[in-house]
């Protein structure tokens, strides 16, 4: 009967510890091969054949299809620069300047990787489109009410992620540090 | 005490084995991965546009709503394929997918270097049993190899603005994966 008990008792940890273990690591994303640029992450290595096993479970289980190396890269940000999570109540402005690419674009999206609704039915910046300073520096403003200038509608939803995408880029698995690939900074402003 | 320990400890290696075995096998069993997605819209070897993504409906996560993009699902099990990819003014890239979504190889308009991308996607087998002669006079065309019979090809142009969409589109529209004759 104690036997039984204990065996039972140990299912039972294995069963939470190791599914439970799964679904945090797909959901949270891995640090293999994570590039990690102040508030930026990109995981370069997910476009390639040699993708871990826990990035191909996670694809495998949301429908993404990664962006292939040979195409780009894509750097995804969930918070600002200080580690507070991008609310889509507040203003935040992305600024400086991108590592070198063809082109690049930049978009919102929901946790889920849906587009972030709002009524001015835009969704995203790219490299063409966004107004720069005579530095050619730019900044772009995600806020839920319109901006002057660069401004990219957060529809008010509470998170967020912004995903950035450079394209023709030798930005890729080699990449380690800010100065191969100087990505935007993130800062916080003002919340309505 | 020390019984209910050894459970305990017990227990959290079995959690491991558990997890370790789930991620692995994770990819077999999923039903909602890209391929399965795409099956109901796109028939097997022909490229299908996808619809733009929008906030209430877009066919797979994290698409990037600046391109317009297509899909050529493909089974190889009636001979190689033949892709042939007209390039658009701003930026074109074709990406190949293996059945699980992995992403084996991508090629864009500059590496491919001319108008039209052009390539043949064979699987490692039907490679190994082309004719010494006819690899040496098809040495100008590119080959692909797809580790897997089925699989996604990626054709997406770039709309650097929301004006030269309908250019892209159209671009696109002449995309097209066929059996090769």
């Amino acid at each position: 009967m104690r036997l039984l008990i204990g065996l039972l008792f140990s299912f039972l940890v294995a069963a939470i510890f190791g599914l439970g273990l799964t679904q945090f690591a797909l959901t949270r994303g891995t640090a293999f091969g994570a590039i990690t640029i102040g508030a930026w992450t990109a995981w370069p290595k997910t476009g390639t054949a040699d993708i871990d096993p826990y990035a191909r479970a996670a694809i495998a289980r949301s429908g993404e299809l990664p962006i292939g190396s040979g195409d780009g890269v894509a750097f995804f940000a969930a918070s600002d620069d200080a580690g507070k999570p991008l609310d889509g109540r507040c203003a935040v402005t992305l600024s400086g300047t991108t590592p070198a690419a063809r082109f690049w674009t930049v978009a919102l999206y929901d946790l889920d990787g849906r587009l972030v609704p709002n009524a001015a039915d835009r969704y995203g910046f790219t490299s063409q489109e966004v107004s720069r300073h005579a530095d050619g520096t730019f900044s772009i403003v995600l806020a839920p009410r319109a901006r002057p200038g660069n401004w990219l509608p957060t529809g008010g939803i509470d998170r967020y992620v912004v995903v950035l995408r450079l394209y023709d880029t030798p930005v890729g698995v080699a990449t380690r540090t800010a100065r191969d690939a100087p990505m935007p900074s993130i800062t916080a402003g003002a919340c309505a | 005490m020390i019984r209910w320990l050894l459970w305990l400890v017990g227990g959290l290696v079995l959690g491991g084995i558990v997890h370790l075995a789930t991620v692995l096998l994770l990819p077999r069993t999923a039903t909602q991965d890209a391929y399965t997605r795409l099956a109901a819209t796109a028939p097997i070897n022909s490229v299908v546009p996808l619809p733009a993504p929008t906030p209430d409906d877009a066919l797979l996560p994290f698409m990037d709503p600046a391109f317009a993009t297509a899909v050529c699902r493909y089974d190889l099990a009636s001979g190689p394929l033949q892709l042939r990819v007209p390039v658009s003014q701003a930026y074109t890239s074709v990406s190949f997918y293996a059945r699980s979504g992995i992403a084996y190889y991508a090629i864009n308009d500059r590496a491919a270097g001319r108008r039209i991308i052009e390539l043949d996607l064979m699987t490692t087998q039907q490679r190994a049993d082309l004719p010494e002669d006819e690899e040496v006079t098809a040495a100008d065309r590119l080959i692909v190899e797809s580790p897997t019979r089925t699989g996604l090809i990626l054709v997406r142009m770039f709309g650097p603005e929301p004006g030269l969409m309908p250019m892209a589109r159209r671009a696109l529209a002449s995309a097209q994966c066929r059996p090769q004759t």
